[in-house]
């Protein structure tokens, strides 16, 4: 699946900003620290964002294609942050003979928005993801740690609006 | 390195410890097929198209990075190799955008050979789903088309490894995987320099240059246009190869004499401007060395390494010569001199420049190229492959041409402008004038062999009148990078230093006929093509800039003298620091 590059604004608080540089500051001398650093950084804002990605990029002296290559080569790195409410559906196998694959459609189309993004007022954001242990509940999906089972497209509408 | 004994094919052999597969059957007569490998830079075995048997192996292994051992017997063409080869093309085969017949590299696509090689019966056996690709046409001097791309990222290679600039690279995984920029921002809002080395390198028709002929086709049927071309130094040293002649083949006279027949007006030599350059830079170089004004100075030819320079280190723009490039120089000579010469409105005259590089497309384009009020130094540029594009298109024989000879009043080069298109050949033909400048000696020996050769870089001394000049000649944007490092931390200090953007110089540039990669890894093509010119620069009867006869004319009737007023602001020009990294 391609990631999408999150429309949201990125912001980022004094906090982060130093804990950040702290980590480009202990990592910069080796380059083969790039994952590392990706990795911490996405501990400490949820994602990647571009402004950031530049930031390692020129920190630790590699180009920037090469950041996005990594970030968008690895499923763990995310482009998009999370939003307030984090929906996951899965698609793992029961769930997706169960046909949570329209649920999934459904939420997408509910909210203009692709698996793997956020919405552009950072409310909801979309993830796929594979097995939540609840396949007898199939098909299932999260929003937080909230789970909803049985699941049908037409549910979709009614549960987003509880979130409202 | 001792040898070992292997058998190919149940013959017996013994090749170099350490060859790979692939090496040692080539010095055994035997030619494996590759599609992703070039030595040096991308030794990755992704493509596998060079799969090869080896006893005892458990799969087929791929002959470009598995190194021979004593007693190893390898089979290259056995059914199962052949089987292999012929699936991987059709698999290749499954996502690639077929559209051969109007594709610019038919007939030069390494892919499409390898399927002639094979017999490929049905190119659509693996028909399916395809990748979601799209044309990059953003770009002022190239194209990218991912559907014609085979992933084996011989252009992310060498835009990495040789020109340090990495600007674009595989971005997501599987299915899903193409060859792009940071943020999928397209090639015009990245720090590419222009420098078409991955054009160069690219197997099949996805990077290709912009292709400008129309417009050359254009003007020459305008009535009202007078059509100037010129034609860069290392030209004459590959054009020869669109025509099917040897690497390293100068075909100057067929070259005019081919432009002629196109229905130009009149074909210049851009030696001539490589002389009006040196004059400029000579000049530039012997008052900044005598004031100290911001050494090393750095020559300003190569519009790849100008861009290189101004996304990359553009806190160092003031060690750049101002002295526009050879082709710059040129077209603002022939929109005010000639223009004034002859007695022509300067916006009639069609300056159409055949180069070796693909930046020089992006440098015809910037704006403070324009000498004469509201017109363009430059109105075209371009690449070798373009202009024999032209004459083939034109159905003139190019082989069975008679030669001729440039027109005046820009027609004489001299071999110090001749040699421009080899790395070092600027800092050559600068020392030559700068010799006799300050020393008001003739200069005996012309050779400056020190800053000859294809190494990156290259250092010397030179005492010339008393004074220790030490200068550096470096070639790829990967070295450049490399010195221009060294000399802001101190470690290094010159006072003048030649670059060009391109390993070799311009003699590999990225507007060069494309030599595939079973030429490129086997043949030093920089060494081959840049030999030529040096033969060249030998056979000249005039080898340094400033005994060139037209250059004289031109300060004599026009420009008055080298770094004079008039020169500073026709000749001269300023650059625009960039912003490597544009957030999306």
């Amino acid at each position: 699946m391609v990631k999408k590059i999150s429309e949201v604004a990125f912001r980022d608080t004094p906090e982060q900003a130093a804990r950040f540089e702290k980590v480009i500051a202990e990592n910069k001398h080796d380059k083969s620290r790039l994952m590392a650093v990706m990795q911490e950084a996405q501990d400490i804002y949820g994602y990647l964002p571009s402004e950031i990605q530049i930031r390692i990029a020129e920190g630790m002296d590699v180009p920037a294609e090469k950041v996005y290559g990594v970030a968008t080569f690895y499923a763990q790195f995310a482009l998009s942050p999370k939003g307030k409410y984090a929906i996951s559906v899965c698609l793992g196998t029961a769930c997706y003979v169960k046909g949570s694959q329209q649920v999934l459609d459904k939420i997408c189309e509910t909210l203009g928005i692709e698996p793997g993004s956020c919405t552009a007022d950072a409310k909801f954001s979309l993830d796929a993801c594979r097995c939540v242990g609840a396949c007898g509940l199939a098909p299932v999906m999260m929003i937080n740690d909230e789970v909803y089972g049985r699941l049908s497209p037409d549910d979709v509408e009614g549960i987003l609006a509880k979130y409202e | 390195m001792a040898d070992v004994n292997i058998k190919i094919n149940g013959r017996d052999f013994a090749v170099p410890a350490g060859s790979t597969i692939l090496d040692a059957c080539r010095l055994c007569g035997i030619r494996i097929p590759t599609l992703c490998f070039m030595r040096e830079i991308n030794e990755i075995g992704a493509c596998r198209i060079c799969m090869v048997e080896v006893k005892g192996a458990r799969s087929l292994v791929a002959a470009c990075v598995f190194p021979v051992n004593e007693g190893m017997e390898i089979f290259t063409n056995t059914p199962k190799v052949i089987e292999s080869r012929k699936t991987t093309l059709k698999l290749i085969l499954s996502t690639h955008n077929k559209t051969c017949l109007q594709c610019v590299r038919s007939g030069s696509c390494e892919l499409q050979k390898l399927c002639q090689e094979y017999g490929i019966e049905n190119e659509d056996e693996f028909a399916g789903a395809v990748p979601n690709t799209h044309v990059d046409d953003t770009a002022v001097h190239m194209i990218r088309d991912n559907s014609k791309c085979v992933l084996c990222r011989r252009c992310v290679a060498v835009c990495d490894k040789n020109q340090g600039c990495a600007v674009i690279g595989p971005n997501n995984r599987g299915f899903d995987t193409e060859i792009g920029c940071n943020f999928n921002l397209d090639l015009a809002s990245v720090a590419c320099i222009s420098c078409g080395q991955c054009i160069n390198v690219c197997p099949t028709g996805a990077l290709h240059e912009r292709d400008d002929t129309q417009k050359v086709f254009d003007a020459i049927n305008d009535p009202e246009k007078i059509v100037l071309v010129q034609t860069a130094p290392s030209v004459r040293v590959g054009l020869g190869e669109e025509f099917g002649n040897p690497i390293g083949t100068i075909v100057t006279g067929k070259m005019v004499s081919a432009i002629r027949a196109l229905g130009v007006d009149k074909v210049f030599d851009t030696n001539f401007a490589a002389d009006l350059t040196i004059m400029e830079e000579a000049t530039e170089f012997i008052r900044r060395y005598t004031q100290k004004d911001n050494l090393p100075m750095f020559t300003s030819c190569s519009p790849g390494w100008i861009k290189f320079i101004e996304y990359y280190h553009p806190d160092m723009l003031p060690h750049l010569s101002s002295c526009k490039s050879p082709q710059g120089m040129f077209g603002a000579t022939a929109k005010t001199y000639y223009a004034q010469k002859i007695g022509v409105d300067p916006k009639n005259i069609y300056v159409v420049s055949v180069m070796p590089c693909s930046a020089k497309k992006f440098e015809a384009q910037r704006p403070e190229m324009s000498a004469a009020e509201g017109c363009p130094d430059i109105d075209v540029v371009l690449t070798v492959r373009e202009l024999a594009r032209m004459i083939r298109k034109a159905g003139i024989m190019f082989n069975e041409l008679p030669d001729g000879e440039f027109d005046a009043p820009f027609g004489l080069g001299s071999g110090a402008g001749t040699i421009f298109g080899a790395t070092g050949g600027v800092m050559e033909a600068a020392l030559r004038t700068a010799y006799e400048v300050l020393t008001g000696e003739e200069l005996k020996e012309l050779e400056f062999t020190d800053v000859r050769g294809t190494q990156g870089i290259k250092e010397a001394t030179y005492n010339i009148a008393g004074n220790e000049i030490k200068v550096a000649v470096c070639s790829g944007t990967a070295n450049a990078d490399k010195l221009v490092r060294m000399i802001k931390s101190g470690e290094k200090n010159y006072d003048f230093v030649e670059i060009m953007a391109c390993p070799g110089g311009c003699v590999n540039g990225g507007g060069q006929p494309i030599q595939p990669a079973y030429v490129r890894n086997n043949v030093d093509i920089r060494a081959v093509r840049a030999a030529a010119l040096y033969r060249d620069d030998e056979n000249l009867p005039v080898r340094k800039s400033h005994e060139n006869p037209d250059i004289k004319a031109v300060y004599a009737e026009f420009f008055g003298e080298p770094g004079g007023e008039k020169s500073e602001e026709i000749l001269h020009t300023h650059y625009t620091p960039r912003t490597r990294y544009t957030v999306k």
